[in-house]
């Protein structure tokens, strides 16, 4: 029998000291996965975390020293990250940097995507390092709308 | 809190002192003993645990035994569980733009 292609939750890992490798199986070709990867009109429809938020600008160039700039709003609220890719294999690898922005940068993270066809579907893995999974977390808690002051986003950051 | 709990873990002695105390409470001697280290080290390593609410300590005598603190755990699990779901609502609404390209686009 064979298997129907289907999507499967995410796992987060710790891969050794320093990095974090987060997958997830779509149900879609590479082709499509791709696409809603790095076409600015298509990730302005899915990439906005919790509910309620907007990504009012959106630019992903996907060449090498490409840019690539998403910023999130909420109710006059947001945060954007910036970066720049490094290089890509259409439709199976993206490599770039990225910094977040909350309101100071971040240090940069570097952050390799895959696209691996699977089971009819795609399995995407993307490893980043463990600081940008911090830095992940800080932006989802105030996504989230925690109470959480910049005050404490600051003060946590300095240590990240 | 939760940024000191993620430094403190991200070293793989503390991680492993961590470990230890999930077994149970141990003095610092204790500790030293299978990591090699001299007890200054673990000391030091248990300051970081401690001062991100890891790790608790009582005095006994000139003995300072450490257990793990529950609630350090769990708010970190909390943070984990909250970055899981922002990812999760993100690839979720991201299946089902998958489902229309998918619909719209030739193969």
């Amino acid at each position: 029998m064979t298997r129907r292609p289907r999507n499967d939750p995410l796992t987060l890992q710790s891969d050794g000291e320093t990095q974090t490798v987060i997958t997830r199986q779509f149900a879609a070709r590479p082709e499509l996965v791709w696409r809603s990867h790095t076409e600015p009109a298509l990730l302005q429809r899915w990439c906005l975390g919790p509910d309620g938020w907007t990504m009012p600008v959106c630019i992903c160039e996907p060449r090498p020293d490409g840019r690539l700039r998403h910023e999130w709003a909420k109710d006059g609220r947001g945060f954007y990250i910036s970066g720049e890719f490094i290089a890509l294999s259409p439709v199976s690898r993206i490599e770039h940097v990225e910094r977040m922005h909350l309101p100071d940068p971040t240090p940069d993270n570097h952050v390799v995507t895959e696209f691996i066809p699977h089971n009819g579907g795609t399995r995407m893995a993307m490893t980043l390092p463990d600081s940008a999974t911090r830095q992940a977390m800080l932006a989802s808690g105030m996504a989230d709308g925690m109470e959480i002051g910049y005050q404490r986003q600051e003060s946590m950051m300095e240590t990240v | 809190m939760i940024n000191a709990a993620l430094h403190a873990l991200s070293d793989p002695t503390r991680r492993a002192i961590l470990a230890r105390l999930a077994l149970g409470e141990a003095t610092v001697g204790d500790l030293a003993q299978p990591f090699a280290m001299s007890q200054p080290a673990i000391s030091q390593h248990l300051k970081v645990l401690e001062g991100a609410g890891l790790i608790l300590r009582r005095v006994e005598g000139t003995k300072r035994p450490c257990r793990l603190a529950p609630q350090g755990l769990a708010d970190l699990e909390d943070w984990l569980a909250q970055l899981r779901r922002a990812f999760e609502t993100n690839y979720a609404r991201l299946d089902d733009l998958l489902t229309e390209l998918d619909k719209e686009t030739p193969k």
